[in-house]
């Protein structure tokens, strides 16, 4: 690990920013004594299973359910003419279109729900399923957005009144006119057709939810999956019609999300509607298959990126033009303003004037949901497009990919820099963490290793990416869902013996907030991290927020935790200047105490002050020792980093191994080194999964290839890479402590120097693309087909 | 994992197992390491009425060498054959396989004679058996003992000359003197089924002429394929890189794979064509070191 040394300001056992401080909740973790969903069990618990779709679009012509209710312990069969009874039949979806709870006229994927079997026992409810008997007469499906743009293509969305096309949304950002002027000029355009594919967060714990509405009172327990547990109550009120003082969400521990647990899903609603008619508690657990084939998968952009280079080999400008699959509803989550997310950081690291972006979503036969695979609003799908182009734009005018990237980067003193489509960038040194990469990796030896490489019929190749991310949505005036601006929130309460508790909005899934917010609490007011609990998941007793995804918690609720506790320090101020007969002014704060200017002698402790709140406070003062902060950011955070993949390549096989990956990140301030390497290390192990072997695809008929994890890959510890980290530190200028956030830097900077090595091994080929995941296969096709060309770059 | 139901039985020695499988017959599955069996339960693609664990029978997890061949017992899981001396001693071909098989959880159950009894044609001790020549040994309570060479064994994918009433209880291997062998496998990732895999085994005499020759592959066929015409070739010729050339092309040649998310026809040939190449010459290397 090579790092640019930042000492803590607190002693370890205090345990404020920058210590590794051991993950509190893995004490519970690996000793199988976490609380999941499915480890729930109330008295009377009903069970449900879904039946879905096995034809990707079709009318469905009848449902037949009297088998399955003849089934002994069978409750009730739920369709949704029996959800369209209670205006249940469709819900909003987090971009605002419609989605069906349970199909009635037609069936728009394989593996839509088609009706669901509550019975007294899940082998019963799974039985019964079998006996639900749907009559389909099956329509064309449409499987990629080509074909749905098609003039001829069959409406996949006739529920949509006077919809007479595919087109889910279309957007566009930047300046179009801009822009043309610059290719107008441009000495050179290289450009690059390349497709994400359809990846899955797939976390470990498939979705899940215990919906508990009480017959009497009315007060409806739902125990759920949800990286967003507030949003979820808003949006239960708004689609089930229940006042929201009666919606208490439950978000348990979490067996992993990265964004799959944003969105909300038909079974969640369905089994709050069954426990709601029933008047018993319903669980739902989502099967493995249910989870790959129906809830929010990620990227599939079919992408074209133009950039306009003069004679030396400056960027002048970038024009992409990105067709996005969305499935069959319009489901991403994200900020409601921006249609294709945050795609729009699409210009990445590089300093030029204009930049314009125009995207379609089209409608296809394919599960929707669209969700952000741990890369905050589709800046994975931007950084891989622009790190790729980047790359095959040295290859066009013959220079080195690092120093076209050197002469491009925006410089330091360019900070705040506002990008061509409207960011502002908070902080950013690029040329430093980039050049930090090629020490380690000893970039000039390997350049040297590959041309002798080549005169040997070697193949090996060198592939960077230099990504900017944007994170922390978001400032409320440009960012909500379904118009909740995305503040965050943090109430503190320390009690009389100083150990306290703090409560937030966010809903960690495995990210370690437990650990590390207690040490934000740390330093700001000196309170060991140990003595503070956090709580989280709970709508009854945490403070309203947006919840956990698109590296926002620190951004949003470490900012809050920061901001409390100084508040908190400041009451802590009056209180220690009346137990210290001085004034205000005459007090300095040292971590964990205040003193009185020139004596320090005289002091007393944050504990001290705390105990007072309660025992012996000033005349005029509230008692106790709490408060709470909403945080509205005033800008996103920018983090950014530099990551060198090294290749190996068989070309007899296509079989690349990757030999080096090393990964720079700057995050800005790092609250707990370790946790902030282990999110680096999935980030990366992610990344690389993408890159050569995830990937969901559908045949003609748009069944579903990837709906298990025989087909849908997941790296083990064997083929994944060893990974070499290193780091710089660029705080950012307007977070409390300068933190950024990191969730998702390595998902999103990773995969473009995985496939830019692989091309880079096949660059003298001519080979300028091979579309993700990068299998053996479509590498040795790749070759043979570029086998004699002359090399060109 | 939620199957249909079934009915779960634990005989405690092979003559009550015996009894189970005559009586129940075809609605009966017989559970070993169950690596295959039970997902296939949990999908509901496979829904027998009646599981017969084998699993606390007696005298059935030997691996030894008796008779001229090294013997595998029904319950010899995958890392049963990695841990044993009796085969690194005696085969390399399957001590080179055995590291190939699935990930370590599933080879910490499941057993090579159930990987063979349920011919997945991407399995690959199918192959492994087929280049070495192996016999099958099954048993029944009516019909007695019946060993069955591997090829008249493999019948078609997923289908074996085992009769419902019997149980397969161990498979031999020929032993050898002068010999050597390995497994090619390419995988996108542990635990998946091989994308192409290539088993080879050559045995030379004195003078260093070939005196017989494996070759089987895994998952290009509709069941596992051995070469035959690539073994003819080979056998009573000095191993060189044109001759095994020559097999590679023929091997190439003999298979017919299927484009689906692993790889396109033609790439999987090509596969087949490099790895038997590069097998054999590993085999001729190992048997002329030996």
């Amino acid at each position: 690990m090579t790092t640019t040394e930042h000492a803590p300001k607190t002693s370890p056992e205090v345990c404020g920013v920058g210590h590794s401080r051991r993950r509190v909740e893995d004490d519970r973790f690996i000793q199988g004594g976490g609380n999941y969903l499915d480890d729930i069990e109330l008295s009377g618990m009903l069970h449900m299973a879904i039946v879905r779709s096995p034809l990707a679009h079709a009318e469905i012509l009848s449902i037949d359910t009297s088998q399955a209710e003849a089934v002994d312990g069978v409750v009730a069969v739920v369709t949704g003419d029996l959800l369209a009874q209670y205006d249940l039949a469709w819900m909003p979806t987090l971009s605002g279109d419609t989605q069906a709870v349970l199909a009635t006229d037609k069936v728009r994927f394989q593996g839509q729900e088609v009706a669901a079997v509550i019975a007294t026992d899940p082998y019963v409810a799974r039985d019964a399923a079998e006996l639900v008997f749907v009559d389909y007469e099956p329509l064309p499906p449409i499987v990629n957005p080509q074909q749905g743009l098609a003039p001829d293509a069959p409406i996949i969305r006739t529920d949509k009144e006077g919809k007479t096309d595919n087109i889910a949304y279309t957007w566009e950002s930047g300046d179009a006119q801009a822009t043309e002027a610059a290719f107008a000029r441009a000495a050179r355009v290289v450009t690059l057709e390349t497709h994400y594919p359809r990846s899955h967060p797939s976390p470990l714990e498939t979705c899940g939810v215990i919906a508990d509405v009480d017959p009497i009172t009315s007060q409806a327990t739902i125990y759920m999956t949800s990286q967003a547990p507030h949003a979820h109550r808003t949006v239960f009120a708004l689609v089930a019609g229940l006042p929201e003082q009666n919606i208490r969400i439950i978000s348990p521990d979490i067996g992993g999300g990265f964004g799959n647990k944003v969105p909300v899903y038909p079974g969640y609603v369905i089994a709050t509607a069954a426990s709601l008619v029933i008047g018993k508690p319903v669980k739902w657990i989502e099967t493995r298959t249910g989870n790959l084939s129906s809830t929010g998968f990620a990227r599939d952009y079919h992408m074209k990126g133009e950039l306009a280079l003069d004679a030396d080999g400056r960027i002048l400008g970038l024009r992409v033009d990105m067709t996005s699959d969305q499935g069959a509803f319009y489901a991403d989550a994200q900020p409601t303003k921006f249609r294709a997310g945050l795609f729009h950081i699409v210009t990445g690291s590089y300093d030029y004037p204009a930049a314009h972006v125009s995207a379609t979503g089209v409608y296809t036969n394919k599960a929707p949901g669209g969700v952000s695979y741990r890369c905050s609003f589709r800046v994975t799908e931007a950084s891989y497009l622009i790190e790729r182009l980047v790359q095959n734009a040295a290859y066009e005018i013959g220079m080195d990919p690092a120093e076209f990237r050197m002469l491009n980067f925006i410089r330091p003193d360019q900070f705040p820099y506002r990008s061509p489509t409207g960011f502002v960038y908070d902080s950013g040194d690029y040329e430093t963490a980039l050049r930090l990469a090629m020490d380690m990796v000893g970039y000039e030896d390997l350049r040297r290793e590959q041309e002798e490489a080549r005169r040997e019929g070697r193949l090996m190749g060198i592939g960077i990416a230099s990504f900017t991310e944007v994170v922390g949505a978001g400032p409320s005036k440009d960012y909500d869902i379904l118009g909740l601006k995305m503040f965050d929130s943090a109430e503190l309460r320390i009690h009389p013996t100083g150990k306290g508790i703090l409560k937030l909005g966010v809903k960690t899934q495995g990210q370690g907030h437990e650990t590390t917010f207690a040490q934000i609490v740390a330093e700001e007011l000196g309170i060991p991290a140990a003595d503070i609990k956090v709580v989280e998941g709970d709508t009854d007793n945490t403070p309203y927020g947006l919840g956990t995804y698109g590296s926002r918690s620190t951004p949003t609720a470490g900012a809050a935790t920061s901001v409390v506790s100084r508040k908190l320090r400041e009451k802590a101020r009056k209180i220690a200047a009346h137990l210290l007969e001085a004034s205000e002014e005459d007090l300095e704060w040292e971590v964990g105490k205040f003193f009185v200017r020139g004596s320090p002698e005289s002091s007393v402790t944050i504990q001290d002050c705390v105990f007072a709140a309660y025992t012996n406070f000033p005349e005029g003062m509230e008692g106790g020792f709490e408060d709470v902060d909403y945080y509205d950011p005033p800008n996103m955070t920018f983090p950014f980093g530099s990551y060198i993949v090294v290749v190996d390549l068989d070309p007899d096989t296509g079989v690349w191994k990757v030999r080096r990956m090393i990964a720079v990140d700057d995050c800005g301030v790092r609250i707990n080194p370790m946790i902030v390497e282990g999110q680096i290390h999935g980030g990366l192990t992610e990344g690389f999964a993408m890159s050569s072997m995830q990937w969901i695809t559908y045949d003609e008929d748009g069944n579903c290839i990837g709906s298990n994890f025989m087909d849908y890959l997941i790296p083990t510890a064997w083929e994944t890479p060893r990974f070499e980290l290193g780091e710089t530190v660029t705080p950012s200028p307007h977070h409390p402590i300068g933190a950024k956030g990191v969730g998702e830097s390595a998902t999103v900077g990773s995969p473009a120097a995985y496939v830019n090595a692989v091309i880079d091994a096949l660059a003298h080929l001519g080979v300028r693309n091979i579309d993700m995941p990068l299998l053996p296969d479509r590498v040795w096709e790749t070759i043979r087909s570029h086998s004699g060309a002359e090399g060109e770059g | 994992m939620y199957p249909r139901a079934f009915d779960y039985l634990v005989p405690r020695t092979r003559e009550e197992a015996l009894e189970v499988l005559a009586e129940r017959g075809s609605e009966v599955k017989v559970l070993a390491g169950g690596q295959s069996l039970i997902p296939m339960m949990k999908l509901r693609f496979a829904s027998p009425t009646t599981l017969v664990d084998i699993n606390r029978l007696p005298g059935l997890d030997a691996i030894d060498a008796v008779n001229g061949h090294v013997r595998i017992q029904a319950l010899v899981r995958h890392n049963d054959i990695i841990r044993s001396d009796v085969v690194r001693a005696e085969n390399h071909l399957m001590t080179s396989t055995a590291p190939w098989v699935a990930d370590p959880l599933v080879r910490n159950r499941g057993t090579v004679c159930g990987s063979v009894a349920h011919h997945d044609p991407e399995g690959d001790w199918a192959s492994v058996m087929l280049a070495l020549g192996a016999e099958v040994v099954a048993e029944s309570r009516d019909g007695g003992t019946r060993v069955i060479p591997i090829e008249d064994f493999l019948v078609d994918m997923f289908t074996t000359a085992l009769e419902p009433t019997e149980l397969l209880t161990e498979i031999r291997v020929p032993r050898y003197e002068r010999g050597g062998g390995n497994y090619q496998k390419l995988e996108r990732k542990v635990g998946d089924y091989a994308t192409v895999g290539v088993a080879t085994h050559l045995e030379l005499d004195e003078a260093g002429v070939i005196t017989k020759a494996g070759i089987a592959l895994t998952s290009v066929y509709v069941r596992n394929l051995k070469v035959t015409e690539a073994e003819a070739l080979l056998v009573g010729r000095a191993p060189s890189a044109e001759l095994f050339g020559e097999a590679a092309a023929i091997a190439a040649a003999a298979c017919d794979p299927t484009s689906d998310i692993r790889g396109s026809a033609e790439y999987k040939r090509n596969i087949v064509r490099v790895f038997t190449e590069r097998s054999l010459a590993e085999s001729a290397s190992i048997a002329q070191g030996s």
